[in-house]
Formats: C-alpha cells, structure tokens, sequence
C-alpha cells in the first residue's frame, strides 16, 4: 500500500480510530438500533417516533454465518489486479440483536472460522484511489475465544 | 367453494437461453394455457402479468404488454411487480378480480428474457442505496446463499455431500421434464468437481438465470362448472406478507438484519412466516401437504425451504433428503419439476412455473415426474426487499 492519506470508504458509517464502531442509530422511543443509520423513521410497528440518537454499536460480537468471494464482484466494487478472493462473515451484536455482514480480515479464510467465534471490528483498505486510500470495517477473529456461543 | 377460484389452465414456453424478446414466452404460454383449458381468448376479462423491469421501463413486461401481443380485445389489465414473488402477486390479482365477481375468467402471464452480465446496480456514489452497498462492499447474491448454506452445516452437521444430493436429484427428475432448460444429470463428482463460487456453495450448487415464460388460466368455480371442469385444481390459499420486524435473517440486499433490542419485539424468520399464512388461508396443515416446489436458488436453500414449509422439523431435511424421502417415490417429493436448479431463474415467471407444475401433478400428467395420488401442494419464494409468496394447490 502507499502512502496515501486513509479514508472511510463510506463516510460516517465507522469511527476511524484503534478501536473502530460501526456508527448507528437508536430510536429515541422504543431503543430499536438501526444500522446503516435510521434517522427518519422507526421501523418499530408498535413505534411512530421519528428522533433518533447517533450511536456507535459494541465492536464485538459472534458468527452468524461465513464464506467467501471465489469471483470478483462487479462495480461498484473495486477489485484489486489480480482478484484476491476474501473472506466474508456476518457477525451478531448481543447488546444491538443485530446481525451485520462484513468482509473478515485479509489472511482469514473459511476454514479458520466457525458458526459461534468470537469477533470484533477493525479497519483494513477496500480499494485505493487517486488520492486516498478508502477504509472499511472488516471482522477479526478475537485472540481470546472465551467463552464461544 | 365460493372462495375459491379454479385454475383450468397452464401453459409455459421452455424455459433456456433463446434470445428472444420476453414477450414471444408469454403469447406462448398464454396460448398453451388457453388451448388447456379449452377456450377462447375473447373469453378472458382480465389479463394480470408478472412485471420486470427493462431499460428503465418498470412494468413494460406487463399486462397490457401480453394483451396487445394477443390482440386487444378491451379485457381489463393489472401488472404486479415483487420481485421473484411478481407471479404470485399477479395470481393473487386475478384471483381477487374474480372473486370480486368483475370477471368470470383471468389469464395471468410471467415471461422474462435473461440480462446480459450481472445483474448489477446502478452506478454513480450512493449509500442510500443498500444494493449498491453490498456490491461496493464485495457482497454478492450467492454470498447470502452461502451464508444460509454454512450455517447449515455448523448448526445441524450438513455435509457438502447433502448440497450435491439436492443437485443430484433434482437434475435426475428434471431429465424428465421437457419444459426444463437443463436435462442432464449430474453426479456429485460432476457437482463436485465444479468450481467453488462462495464456500460451500460451488457453480453446480447455484441456480442459473434463464429466459421462460408461464402462465394459467383462472375462473370463477361457477364458470368451470359451466365448461365442464369442477374437478379442476383450484387456489386454496396465496401467502404474500412481508417480512415482521424484527427480521432475524440477513437479506439480500441488506449488510444488517433488523435490531431485535426493543421490548416486546422478537427475532422472526421471514421464510417461514410465507407458509404460515398459506396454511391458515387453506385450513390445512403440513401434514396435508403432498408435494412441494421451492425456490432452491442454492441446493442447501432447498434444505431450508423444507423446514420453513414444516415439511420436517427444523434441522432435519438432510435426514429426510438422505433417505429419499424428498425425492419423487418419497414421503414428501420435492421439487418434482426439476427445480431451479434445472430451470434457471426467469423471474417474473418463475412464481408461476411452480404453480403450473402444481396443476400438472394434481391432474395427475406428469408421467415419469408424477407423484403418485398428489391432491395438495405448496410452493414458496422469496425475492428482494422483501418480497415473497406461498400459494396452496388442491384438488
């Protein structure tokens, strides 16, 4: 990689720090989280609340499920020459009840991963452009399992 | 009944890779639907077609579309756009317009032709889009098959060996179906040795898109008395409902499910909520059932469909798969048809192909294909942003 400045690959969505969050939101009313951000509307049936706090999701969390990309996916995904494959996983957040799907770190592959593995968020670059080099959050497999689900 | 509208008619053109345009599938099978049941076009009052979207025209392959193709001849048109559920909507329109005692007869037709590529969003920077998110991000369609499918394997012990024998049965069947695109059977080596796409799932595990056309011909119980076929199967039961919050399952196209955090609200699995309302709507349960089509846009979905129908407890198809009871011959036959796995996805069609080979199996037609004595059978679909039907079939 270069030395170009990073960047978030869609900005406001994770905080860009050691210890990176996915940024969501939560409805003021009922607590239901919404991730990407929900600012408008709660999708809550039994709520018609329409505030909402900006709020940043635990970073860690369990396998729901995993795979991986064998092919390169079309635009507007940005592949690198020549395509790598990777790893993807979707990985539940116990506080939020929510599931969300990610690409896994480079270096992990299917066979290192199993339904219940204890993950948490970190940044790594999805693609370089022009002038930067655009981030996103990616799932790591914890070095500490404790206590798996 | 007089709830009950009957289906006296169906029709497809062979689904494949033809070329041609959409609506020569559709005047095909709306054609081989009317010959089926035996009447005149200018008998139909109502034309309700499964719509796609093409070159930025969202319902040009569409009601009035058909109806102009067969000549016009002033019948009243609807068009249904839900994605892979569109044909089911489309039923549930004509369904609902006899019913509603506005029309004696109803022709309902879905034919698409295969995109070239992929199906791709389109471009430009948007995050408020969650379909281009998920590509950005590297998430493709057969990712979320994918997930399903090893969560399978790590929840109830599934074995790549289970996946290939969704395949190799369903292409065994198919060989035997002429309206299949794809009629050759394949072994587990064959499955095996294709190329992996999204770990577990390989190329021969995903279903291919196709172009096809279907359609039925619906009356009024009263006019198919009139031409001689009260026997004819009719609609018990069209399940179209959303999904309910808080949705627990991972969605294409979505990167998160719903938060289930809120009093009072509970993770639901939209898949089997689709049958539940089938099956309340028909008064019937899973016992009843004989034969089911499902959408197995992945051999292991197969799987999953099977439990959300309650056509084996959860966690057990792959018991039931192993020991042939979902093959034709079996307790519970299912994808009699072949599947998408030989049909390919046509997907305003698709909804309805799985209803006509309900009626040809309940007539009793099927040949090499048939499950014996059938009376009853479900299909189930699911498609984007949350769409999905379930349509109960019974004679």
């Amino acid at each position: 990689m270069s030395q170009k400045p990073l960047a978030p690959a869609i900005e406001g969505w994770f905080t860009m720090d050691d210890q990176p969050r996915l940024i969501g939101t939560q409805c003021c009313a009922c607590s239901t989280y919404f991730f990407p951000k929900q600012t408008r509307y709660c999708r809550n049936p039994d709520c018609d609340s329409t505030e909402f706090k900006e709020v940043e999701l635990s970073r860690t969390g369990h396998v729901w499920s995993y795979t991986n990309a064998c092919y390169k996916p079309p635009a507007p995904f940005v592949a690198a020459e020549p395509f790598e494959p990777y790893t993807l996983a979707a990985v539940t957040l116990e506080h939020e009840k929510m599931t969300v799907l990610g690409q896994v770190v480079t270096g992990v592959n299917v066979a290192d991963l199993k339904v219940g593995m204890a993950m948490e968020l970190v940044l790594e670059p999805l693609h370089e452009t022009e002038d930067d080099i655009k981030m996103t959050w990616k799932w790591r497999p914890m070095a500490d399992q404790g206590e798996q689900r | 009944m007089s709830n009950e509208v009957a289906i006296i008619g169906a029709g497809m053109h062979p689904w494949g890779k033809w070329g041609h345009n959409f609506v020569e599938y559709g005047v095909a099978a709306a054609r081989e639907a009317l010959a089926d049941a035996g009447i005149p076009w200018r008998d139909v009052g109502f034309v309700s077609g499964g719509a796609t979207v093409r070159c930025g025209y969202p319902g040009y392959v569409a009601g009035a579309t058909f109806a102009q193709a067969l000549g016009w001849q002033g019948c009243e048109v609807n068009t249904s756009y839900a994605a892979c559920a569109s044909g089911s909507q489309a039923l549930a329109a004509a369904r609902n317009k006899i019913l509603a005692g506005a029309c004696d007869v109803a022709v309902v037709i879905g034919a698409d032709t295969t995109p070239k590529g992929f199906l791709a969003p389109a471009g430009g920077y948007r995050p408020e889009d969650p379909d281009w998110v998920r590509f950005y991000l590297g998430i493709t369609n057969p990712t979320y098959f994918a997930l399903y499918a090893r969560r399978r394997m790590d929840v109830y012990g599934d074995t790549l060996e289970d996946f290939a024998a969704v395949k190799v049965k369903n292409s065994l069947i198919g060989s035997k179906n002429p309206r299949a695109r794809y009629r050759k059977c394949f072994t587990a080596e064959d499955v095996a040795a294709s190329a992996m796409v999204a770990d577990p799932l390989r190329l021969m595990d995903i279903c291919a898109t196709s172009d096809g056309g279907a359609a039925l011909i619906l009356c009024s119980a009263e006019y198919a008395r009139r031409i001689g076929k009260a026997d004819a199967p009719r609609i018990a039961a069209i399940s179209t409902v959303t999904p309910s919050f808080a949705s627990a399952v991972v969605e294409m196209p979505d990167i998160a499910t719903d938060s289930a955090a809120a009093a009072g609200i509970e993770a639901h699995s939209f898949r089997a909520a689709l049958p539940v309302k089938a099956y309340e709507e028909a008064g019937i349960g899973p016992e009843d059932v004989d034969l089911a089509e499902v959408y197995d846009l992945s051999t292991a979905l197969e799987l999953d469909w099977i439990e959300d129908l309650q056509l084996t407890p959860r966690g057990e198809a792959a018991h039931y798969l192993r020991r042939g009871d979902t093959a034709v011959g079996g307790k519970i036959p299912v994808n009699p048809s072949g599947g998408l796995a030989c049909f390919g996805e046509a997907v305003p069609a698709q909804a309805l192909a799985q209803v006509c080979e309900l009626v040809w199996q309940l007539r009793g037609e099927c040949g090499d294909r048939q499950v014996q004595g059938a009376r009853v059978g479900i299909t189930a679909n699911q498609g984007l942003f949350g769409h999905g039907s379930s349509v109960i079939i019974k004679r």
